[in-house]
């Protein structure tokens, strides 16, 4: 560790990986009542499950943005965080209103967590991914704040490299797009259309800064490639992914009551998302093969090279599978979305920050790399938790198209619940690879406690003999 | 007349002049183009009456004024490459100002051109050949003006000292660049304004 203050990322990670872990219980209790409905009924209704699975990840995939910004900003700034602090105060505030959010989900019927947090004074709740109360709202961009603060200001007072402004950027329109979470108009059409300024915008628009900045990060670290070959890359990547991504939100305004005019829009400029994805694919690839250095590490590397791969298929093939809008015409909202929204989080968020836990915390804990007996079984959960992925996805597809045949593109259509019992096979296959990726998720969690030789820092070392 | 001197910046003794990433971008866009003229193409195909008679609404003197404008602001760029090539740095300054003052005349054209349709009511829902008349006109105009930027970098580059006879892979980039946005307006403005 270069910088002192790198540490107070480590909370951040940990907490990231216990709210995973819970995400993904809540994602296996869910992928049940697909196929049991009444499984844990009544105290853990499908509704409830589902908002717990969704509100975690983004929570966790949060938690895992600070962290990572909280890691590089001084090493890329040369110089310690402007307060350590400020972050470590905030990770209490952010983990304590986060648990708090997920008991009022699990304790309390919705409705009634609505009137305990006074939703009636500025209603923001009962929306898909933002049923967050508006307290905690409140506090995430309280929070959001403290940390653009605690981050611009190192930032602006240090080293300005293209990694860290990219990122900045990618955190400062995250913010932004979050206030779009307080709008809520009565009109139906205006409410979804702004929705999605949240969450398309984030997903598909800055997070891919975040994203790409974090590689970009691990990338000159492990590789030993030049800043500049790798951020000429990056300048490419974002620009195309930016572009396509930005006016790619028309993909959301086909059937919501939004202009006509958004269908070609949508399907023109989406069409075009999996190119940067690809790009980023062969950028990782190349740098890695240009390597100047042999870095221990060799589990990072496995978690960047899977990040663009995976972003590539999940976010660009999966995606441009049902974004055109003659296609999405019978595919909206069905089982091949759920498949999409899977693979797409999985491969570009999850794995981005499982990259830069990866490659941070040996070094938070004192070592260049994890022992190489802990790498092994960090690699076997990556290929354990990808492979799984990868099922899930295939069969949520699988159900996807036998859904849209039998309830949509036919003469003959058949009742929603008819459909999903024929499905069914689909589901109870989707489960079992979910059962697979939670045994990668304990044997990631393992990972961090095996127990060999230490292996200091070569950094230490030299200092050491010297 | 300018002597010409076709040195390519040196080390770059390839195939592509300027930085290889821009023409990863050129394709990009390229790519983005084509796929909209196709759509067009097909589209017009289901709708020959309507864009037939829509595209006589259309001011093709603006038009054909403008593809003008381009083609003459595309020689000056190629003359202030030459002009680098020579090492003659501040003059390839010159040329990019004269090829900015183009784009600037483009500019003041589409605008008015764009006055007009909206005076008359004109938006994207009005019907599919003004969507596919105003989103293309549209989409190339902001080509227009990301490349006025990316010359004026260029051009403040040049003046400042910062390329010389071998070293002016930004130069060769910028005008690149702004040979695409040229070179689609080539193929807008026929396909969109004139064929029917």
């Amino acid at each position: 560790m270069k910088y002192q203050s790198q540490a107070v990322a480590k909370p951040y990670f940990i907490a990231a990986i216990g709210l995973f872990v819970g995400q993904i219980l809540f994602g296996l209790v869910m992928g049940l009542q697909y196929v049991m409905g009444d499984f844990l009924f009544p105290e853990i209704p499908f509704n409830v499950a589902r908002m717990v699975h969704t509100n975690l990840l983004i929570v966790w995939l949060l938690f895992g943005f600070m962290g990572a910004a909280y890691f590089l900003v001084p090493e890329e700034t040369e110089r310690e965080l402007h307060s350590p602090l400020l972050a470590k105060v905030l990770f209490w505030v952010f983990l304590v209103a986060g648990a708090l959010t997920i008991l009022g989900y699990l304790l309390v019927p919705y409705a009634r967590l609505a009137e305990l947090t006074m939703n009636d004074l500025l209603p923001t709740m009962g929306r898909e991914f933002l049923e967050q109360p508006t307290i905690t709202k409140i506090g995430i961009v309280v929070v959001a704040l403290g940390f653009l603060y605690n981050i611009g200001v190192t930032i602006l007072a240090g080293r300005k490299t293209v990694v860290s402004m990219v990122l900045l950027t990618g955190l400062v329109g995250l913010a932004v797009f979050f206030l779009f979470s307080f709008y809520n108009p009565d009109n139906l059409v205006n409410d979804k259309f702004y929705w999605w300024w949240v969450v398309h915008l984030w997903v598909e628009g800055v997070w891919e800064l975040i994203l790409a900045s974090i590689l970009a990060f691990v990338l000159i670290k492990v590789t030993g490639v030049d800043r500049e070959v790798i951020e000429k890359w990056m300048y490419v990547i974002i620009a195309m992914a930016l572009i396509s991504g930005i006016i790619g939100t028309g993909h959301h305004y086909y059937w919501i009551g939004a202009p006509e005019y958004w269908q070609w829009w949508g399907s023109i400029f989406s069409a075009l998302e999996p190119i940067p994805f690809f790009m980023m694919t062969v950028f990782a690839f190349n740098m890695v093969n240009r390597r100047r250095r042999e870095h221990p590490n060799k589990a990072a590397v496995l978690w960047a090279l899977g990040t663009a791969v995976m972003a590539f298929l999940g976010a660009g093939v999966w995606g441009f599978l049902h974004t055109l809008a003659p296609v999405n015409y019978y595919t909206h909202g069905s089982q091949i979305t759920a498949a999409h929204g899977h693979m797409a989080f999985y491969g570009a968020y999850v794995m981005i920050v499982l990259t830069i836990i990866s490659y941070a915390m040996p070094i938070l804990r004192g070592q260049e790399a994890a022992d190489p007996r802990a790498q092994v079984l960090e690699m076997w959960s990556f290929w354990l938790m990808t492979v799984s992925m990868v099922f899930i996805t295939l069969f949520l597809t699988g159900a996807g198209v036998l859904q849209v045949w039998l309830q949509r593109f036919t003469d003959d259509p058949q009742p929603f619940m008819v459909v999903q019992e024929k499905i069914a096979v689909f589901y109870w296959l989707r489960e079992a690879a979910g059962g697979v990726f939670l045994i990668g998720l304990i044997l990631y969690v393992a990972a961090f406690f095996v127990k060999g030789g230490e292996r200091v820092m070569a950094s230490n070392a030299v200092a050491d003999t010297a | 007349m300018e002597r010409i001197a076709s040195h390519p910046a040196a080390g770059q003794n390839k195939a592509l002049p300027g930085d290889f990433a821009i023409w990863i971008f050129i394709y990009a866009e390229l790519l983005v183009f084509g796929i909209f003229f196709l759509a067009y193409a097909y589209t017009r195909a289901q709708h020959v009456a309507l864009f037939n008679e829509y595209q006589q609404h259309l001011d093709r003197e603006s038009g054909a004024i403008n593809t003008l404008v381009l083609i003459t602001s595309s020689y000056f760029v190629v003359m202030a490459v030459n002009a680098v090539r020579r090492g003659a740095a501040r003059r390839c300054g010159q040329w990019l100002v004269l090829a900015i003052g183009s784009g600037g005349v483009f500019v003041v054209v589409k605008l008015a051109e764009f006055a007009a349709r909206h005076a008359e009511g004109v938006t994207l829902s009005t019907n599919t050949f003004y969507m596919f008349y105003l989103s293309l006109t549209f989409f190339h105009f902001m080509h227009v003006l990301m490349g006025m930027v990316i010359l004026s970098v260029v051009a403040v580059k040049a003046y400042q000292g910062a390329y010389n006879a071998l070293e002016h892979t930004g130069v060769e980039t910028g005008a690149s660049y702004w040979h695409m946005v040229d070179l689609v307006w080539i193929v807008l403005f026929p396909l969109v304004y004139v064929l029917h």
